[in-house]
């Protein structure tokens, strides 16, 4: 704590405010405030602020001139929600669904409603199906991935790697080389194992 | 173009992409001069957004100049400087006619539970964001606006979202004169909710976090008072007791789904992805408030369930009030109070990559290396 004034909120004796019926006192007044920070009790009437009222309905101010948008062409077959009740008129074209992992994104879409955690956790499997199926893929190319400057894991050594020290996240941090290196160590161990298994078969 | 491409949790990279080109007629093609990375941008990163596909370019706090416009374009010409709100709204539906704009129901297909935000995954409707050079902006009569002369292009790329959430955040408090307001988190969002609540009559600002050159930051740049938990064995009691134990007239949660604090909800919601995020900060928001307190909460949440304790929410009359915002709505506010002094979102500002150092950037950022509070990405083609 770096003001160690007492709080704007004690009470007239020594029993916290809590416990007692006082009005809070504040511990500077307005015009003192109003001397200290830039801009004090500028929007302190409910009716400056953006965002009061809320629920104003003001369709004319938005800059729209349509009662709904023309319908942008390319809707059929997309994906959406099973809580809309057609594509939207506007959407969305990068990275159209593909491969296996399109397919269990499909499925999570026609099948479950945002309500039901199965929609969520399909999606999040076929997101690791596209990771996965992406970094072979990259093998093929001309480009393979590299998890060492695609994490930018080098800037340890640039950008004070070592100022986190004393930090309570450093221990959840020390985690992060596992997760990204955890899932490529395993599949290289699983790679080896199966490469021993059909060569014993081959020499038996 | 050059883009920034996600290649898997904690994994990035530029590529070449082709030029987005309009879709409809009331797209425009803005090319990137400046943009930012958003810490609700490293969810993407860390892989607990659901729906974050391979090849995606991340991205929404961007400013740039008009390239092209579709046929129907009225408001906007080639080669007009503008600055685009995070939330992408046709100005239309039953929603945003009533100000939520960051609720549209027209421009999501994948979801109604969420609006359309650029470079933010297909769960918020599939969009290429703005670590590019160029990027799509639908509905270009409704959501962006000129850069007015006198803004700094700074000030203009934070008001896209980071600012503009700041400051909305500090309204969903509905803070009255003389309250004691705790803001969690003193990122950019954090230091721009305790500047704006001075702004709403706080009689005191007490900020929390752990990284030191933050707190310093909420102490200097929002004249706050600061707390560091890392330095207290429990941050509720010290909230309790810097209150006179009556607890916080209203808490501002500006921390989100990787919230520290607590390593075992910081594991399973972050690296496990056993929950939609860490729900430690909003835990202490409901802990640390007042009974018949107000929390409000803009850190941002995956859509999976959280182990939030609602119970204590409900056994202490709370009101919780949270969105994403509705960022245009709050603009012409926001230009009077920059342009006054009394917001000063430029002053969070500590790197600036170039777009081909992207994956450094968001290491950094991620990691809160090198005193890192705001960093700013500046594509090759600007």
């Amino acid at each position: 704590m770096t003001d160690t004034s007492p709080t704007d909120t004690s009470s007239t004796d020594d029993i916290p405010i809590a416990y007692v019926p006082d009005l809070p006192r504040m511990r500077e007044t307005p015009e003192q405030l109003r001397a200290r920070i830039p801009g004090w009790g500028a929007d302190l009437d409910p009716a400056d602020r953006p965002s009061h009222p809320k629920l104003h309905y003001a369709p004319d101010s938005t800059g729209a001139h349509w009662r709904f948008p023309d319908r942008q062409p390319g809707a059929e077959g997309r994906e959406r929600s099973i809580e809309h009740a057609f594509v939207t008129p506007v959407f969305g074209t990068a990275q159209p669904l593909h491969g296996a992992s399109g397919q269990i994104r499909r499925l999570a879409y026609r099948r479950f409603s945002e309500a039901r955690l199965a929609h969520w956790l399909l999606l999040i499997a076929g997101d690791r199906v596209d990771a996965w199926g992406s970094h072979l893929r990259s093998f093929t190319s001309l480009r393979p991935d590299n998890p060492v400057t695609q994490t930018g894991v080098l800037s340890e050594f640039t950008a004070s790697g070592t100022s986190r020290s004393g930090r309570s996240d450093r221990r959840h941090h020390l985690l992060d080389p596992v997760i990204v290196a955890g899932p490529w160590v395993a599949a290289a161990g699983v790679a080896v194992l199966g490469a021993r298994r059909l060569r014993q078969r081959v020499a038996s | 173009m050059r883009a920034m491409t996600y290649r898997g949790p904690y994994k990035l990279r530029v590529d070449e992409k082709d030029k987005p080109r309009i879709e409809h007629p009331n797209d425009a093609i803005v090319r990137v001069q400046l943009a930012a990375i958003c810490g609700s941008d490293l969810h993407l990163y860390h892989g607990m957004m659901p729906d974050t596909r391979i090849g995606h370019t991340f991205g929404h706090e961007f400013i740039g100049v008009v390239d092209e416009v579709g046929s129907s374009v009225q408001h906007l010409e080639v080669g007009d400087r503008v600055m685009v709100p995070f939330n992408i709204f046709c100005g239309s539906c039953w929603f945003c006619a009533r100000g939520l704009y960051s609720n549209c129901h027209n421009v999501n297909a994948n979801a109604t539970a969420v609006g359309g935000i650029y470079g933010y995954s297909h769960t918020t409707g599939g969009y290429d964001g703005g670590q590019a050079e160029y990027v799509r902006v639908p509905f270009a009569d409704v959501g962006p606006t000129k850069i007015p002369e006198w803004m700094h292009d700074e000030d203009a790329v934070l008001l896209t979202d980071a600012a503009a959430t700041g400051y909305f955040g500090a309204q969903l408090g509905e803070i009255a004169e003389g309250d004691t307001v705790v803001v969690l988190g003193a990122g950019p969002v954090g230091l721009i909710a305790a500047q704006s609540a001075w702004l709403m009559g706080a009689g005191r600002v007490i900020v929390v976090d752990h990284l030191a050159e933050r707190l310093e930051k909420a102490r200097t740049m929002a004249h706050a008072e600061t707390l560091n938990y890392d330095e207290h064995d429990d941050i509720v009691v010290e909230m309790k007791k810097q209150t006179d134990f009556l607890g916080a007239d209203v808490v501002i949660e500006a921390v989100g789904a990787e919230a520290d604090g607590s390593c075992l909800q910081h594991v399973a919601g972050t690296k496990l992805k056993l929950q939609g995020g860490s729900p430690v900060a909003l835990n202490w928001a409901i802990d640390g408030v007042r009974k018949g307190g107000t929390i409000s909460v803009v850190g941002a949440y995956g859509p999976i369930p959280s182990a939030v304790k609602f119970g204590d929410a409900l056994n202490k009359g709370l009101t919780l009030r949270m969105n994403q915002t509705p960022v245009k709505r709050q603009w012409p506010r926001m230009f009077e109070h920059v342009r006054n002094g009394h917001l000063t979102p430029r002053d969070m500002v500590t790197h600036r990559f170039p777009l081909e150092e992207i994956s450094e950037a968001y290491h950094i950022f991620s990691a809160k290396l090198d005193g890192c509070i705001k960093p700013l990405i500046l594509p090759s083609a600007s």
